[in-house]
């Protein structure tokens, strides 16, 4: 018999689906989940994301709605298009679920999301990283004679470029709130 | 009832109001209070088990058999943990169970206390909701949400952690009809316009099949009963998942056996072959589909399920239809029937003659004994002389499960009891304890592995404590047969662990448990050994000692497609591939 020879990709979706998932595309969706606040509901999604091996790039979670007991949990996650329309009947499927909407798919949305940097220097980097906040409106919401600490909203992609241009320049903490989004309009 | 009242005496009224008969269940500290009002009381049954695993499987035995939710009742720490196997099956297997465990006082939750675990964080995996009750105002509401949640769409098994103060402590009950069952309620009704799609293929369909399983089991007897009159009036071909056996009867004209890994020959060609392939209540799973990208590969396919997760899940589905079966089916024969109940039937008559030619394979055929007992032949002689009892099947895990499923004939839904989805062995001997609970008349059989059944044979004396006439038709070849036949097919006949050793002398095992012990090693001796098993008033462990080496086929190895089987020991050399030999 000849030896064991795992194929790499073994896909972990199915145990009879050796195709390479790479080979198909993985896309990024944003995800808003109205699920009843109560205990255990974060656990319960954030359980099923590793039992059936998804990703969480970003989760937010917060209550919206007191009167109602409605909490808003924003998930951005990565997968196939298959692997995004199973995350979502899995998602919908749990008792405590109101709503799932897939924001990326859904029609326009925004998305933003707040970050701190604390960035300490003297001397030119200091002045370059202040010069550098005004453009990306980030405001100085703490200092000291050698550091700042800089808030900022925007998109993911809006607080990695920021994060890196301010490495160079003393960057010391980071601090994300991850993702909140809503879609456009009525 | 309503009013005042405490927390203990809350659980059994609501038990009561959801019209509860029977409990299976094990005390300890933290359920003492409920224990105490079931004492005082005399209209529900508490079967007493020997372990909290065979208290689960006892209550999806009871489910699986009546169509009711099982319900258990278990204490904290140890308690609850040993019930988690049986939590897992049930959640597998779709089973509505309701399970409440008592909890460490709330004051001390948290704080590593005697015998306290996280129940519901444990559970919370392989529940389909659970809920952790500190208040006793909301006790009475969450044990009817509960079983709201339990029975609904998928059926599945609950959790409600009750913490001992919240037992003693006072608070108002909440009535069923009052109740909140939260906003859970899935949907029902099929898409109209996806099942006129289906009802136009199955028109033109040149060769279609129905693919069931455990989801029409699930929605119940009509469902069953519309699926017959569909079957009756296409003349379309119909095979089963495991889940599913008795939806559809095996003498049934249109049957052509069980599909799948360990599936017929005629089942899983039909499978590979087909044009239109009509998925009524089955998921996919990995022992039918073989290897995904040679599964079906020329069919259309229409998924009926009630679970949106289970639709493209594993595979595309043409036609997907969620809804309950029963709601599905009746509205696709009143389609099909206002479309003028047409199907193609010259194809259809076709697509017979080449299931009769895969028929013709028979490829259940078995070697004819030499004296020593043939599984297959022993399964065969308990069929022939109990089919036209009112009788019900459990199982174990294992080879004898599956020729379980492949010798014996399911007439009608709910008379098959097995773990399919888990597979767990130790499941077959509770599970008839509580079948033979909910129908203390009929016959029940646990048709078991000797290996598996060891695992929960302590439930013998839950048997005999409550004079549960079970019988235990054990097929003892020594062996971990299944894993042994893995071995033999992948592992080059190194035997690593398979044997059965020191097994006990189980005739006097039947003795020290006070029922009766039967041990036949002949064939001729079989038929008057089983008459006197079934003629016994009281539980029974058979002990039939069958070959040694037999295997189980036909069999798909992992990894194959459909039309790549095995029919028999000449070809099984190298059949199994390296990519198929990491897969289980
Ligand atoms: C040793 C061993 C060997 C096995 N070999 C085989 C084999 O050869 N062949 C085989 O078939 N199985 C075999 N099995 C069993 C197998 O592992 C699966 O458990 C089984 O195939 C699943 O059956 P199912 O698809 O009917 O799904 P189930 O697990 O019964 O699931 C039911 C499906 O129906 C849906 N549903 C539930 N209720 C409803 C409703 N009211 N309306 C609509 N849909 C509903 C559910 O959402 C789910 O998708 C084996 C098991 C063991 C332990
Ligand atoms: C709890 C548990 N442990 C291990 C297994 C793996 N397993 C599957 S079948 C089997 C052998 C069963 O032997 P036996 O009950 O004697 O049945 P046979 O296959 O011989 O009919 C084993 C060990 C399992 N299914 N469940």
């Amino acid at each position: 018999m000849s030896p064991l020879n795992i194929e790499k990709g073994s896909s972990k979706h199915s145990a009879y689906d050796l195709r390479d998932p790479h080979a198909e595309r993985l896309e990024r969706h944003t995800l808003a989940i109205i699920v009843d606040n109560e205990s255990g509901v974060l656990a319960r999604v954030i359980g099923l994301f590793s039992a059936r091996g998804y990703n969480i790039d970003s989760l937010t979670v917060a209550e919206v709605d007191h009167e109602g007991h409605r909490s808003r949990i924003t998930i951005v996650t990565t997968g196939t298009a298959q692997v995004i329309i199973q995350i979502k009947a899995q998602l919908e499927r749990m008792v405590s679920t109101h709503e799932v909407h897939d924001l990326t798919t859904e029609g326009p949305s925004v998305e933003r999301e707040l970050a701190l940097f604390k960035v300490a220097g003297k001397g030119e980097p200091r002045i370059e990283a202040l010069r550098l906040a005004e453009i990306f409106r980030a405001n100085v919401v703490d200092s000291t004679l050698e550091s700042f600490v800089f808030e900022m909203t925007g998109t993911p992609e809006k607080v990695d470029a920021f994060a890196e241009l301010m490495r160079p320049l003393g960057l010391r903490e980071v601090a994300r709130t991850g993702v909140a989004a809503l879609s456009r309009g009525q | 009832m309503t009013g005042q009242m405490t927390g203990a005496r809350m659980v059994i009224e609501a038990l009561k109001e959801q019209g509860v008969e029977v409990v299976f269940g094990y005390p300890g500290g933290a359920v003492l209070p409920i224990y105490d009002e079931l004492f005082q009381q005399n209209e529900i049954r508490h079967i007493l088990v020997r372990h909290e695993q065979g208290a689960v499987h006892a209550a999806e035995g009871y489910a699986r058999s009546t169509g009711k939710p099982g319900v258990v009742l278990v204490t904290s720490g140890p308690g609850a943990t040993n019930a988690v196997t049986g939590i897992v099956d049930a959640l597998m297997d779709s089973i509505p169970l309701v399970v409440l465990t008592g909890q460490v006082p709330t004051f001390m939750v948290g704080s590593d206390a005697f015998q306290e675990a996280d129940t519901v964080g444990i559970t919370r995996p392989c529940t389909k909701m659970n809920w952790l009750v500190k208040d006793t105002d909301k006790l009475a509401e969450t044990i009817h949400q509960a079983f709201h949640v339990a029975a609904s769409g998928r059926p599945g098994p609950v959790l409600v952690d009750i913490p001992k103060d919240v037992q003693f402590a006072t608070g108002a009950y909440v009535e069923k009809p009052q109740a909140r069952t939260s906003h859970y309620r899935p949907q029902v009704k099929g898409d109209r316009a996806r099942i006129e799609e289906l009802a136009a293929l199955i028109e033109t369909a040149e060769r279609p099949v129905f693919y069931t399983g455990g989801g029409v089991i699930n929605s119940g007897p009509e469902a069953s009963r519309l699926l017959r009159e569909l079957v009756a009036a296409t003349g379309i071909p119909i095979t089963s998942t495991l889940m599913g056996l008795g939806a559809y009867p095996a003498s049934g004209r249109e049957w052509i056996g069980m599909l799948g890994m360990h599936g017929t020959y005629e089942a899983n060609w039909a499978m590979h072959d087909c044009d239109l392939m009509i998925n009524i209540g089955a998921r996919f799973d990995d022992r039918i589909t073989g290897r995904i990208n040679a599964f079906s590969p020329g069919s259309k396919k229409a998924h009926i399920d009630i679970d949106p997760s289970s639709i493209n899940k594993v595979i595309h589905a043409d036609v997907p239809i969620i809804g309950d079966v029963s709601d599905v089916l009746a509205d696709l024969l009143e389609i099909w029937s206002a479309r003028g109940r047409k199907v193609n039937r010259p194809a259809l008559e076709r697509w017979w003659s080449q299931i009769d030619e895969w028929r013709a394979v028979d490829c259940l055929a078995y070697k004819p004994g030499t004296g020593i007992i043939r599984p297959q032949h022993a399964l065969a002689r308990l069929e022939a002389l109990t089919k036209e009892m009112d009788r019900y099947i459990t199982t174990e895990v294992g080879q004898h499960q599956m020729w379980a499923a492949q010798y014996l004939g399911f007439e009608d839904p709910n008379r098959w009891m097995t773990s399919g989805g888990l597979g767990t062995m130790g499941y077959g001997l509770p599970a008839s304890v509580g079948v033979q609970v909910a129908h203390p008349e009929a016959l029940v059989i646990n048709v078991a592995g000797e290996a598996s059944w060891l695992m929960n044979m302590q439930e013998m004396g839950t048997a005999v404590q409550y004079r549960l006439p079970i019988k235990q038709f054990i097929l003892n070849n020594e062996r971990l047969g299944m894993v042994r036949q893995w071995q033999e097919l992948l592992h080059g006949e190194r035997y690593s662990h398979s044997w059965s050793e020191a097994l006990p002398d189980f005739v006097k095992l039947a003795e020290a448990f006070g029922c009766k012990g039967i041990r036949c090693d002949s064939e001729e001796d079989l038929d008057d050994a089983i008459r006197e098993m079934l003629a016994y008033d009281g539980p029974v462990i058979f002990d039939c000692l069958v070959e040694k080496h037999e295997n189980c086929f036909p069999m798909i190895p992992s990894g194959n497609a459909h039309n790549d089987m095995i029919l028999g020991e000449a070809e099984t050399q190298g059949v199994i591939g390296a990519k198929g030999a990491v897969l289980v």
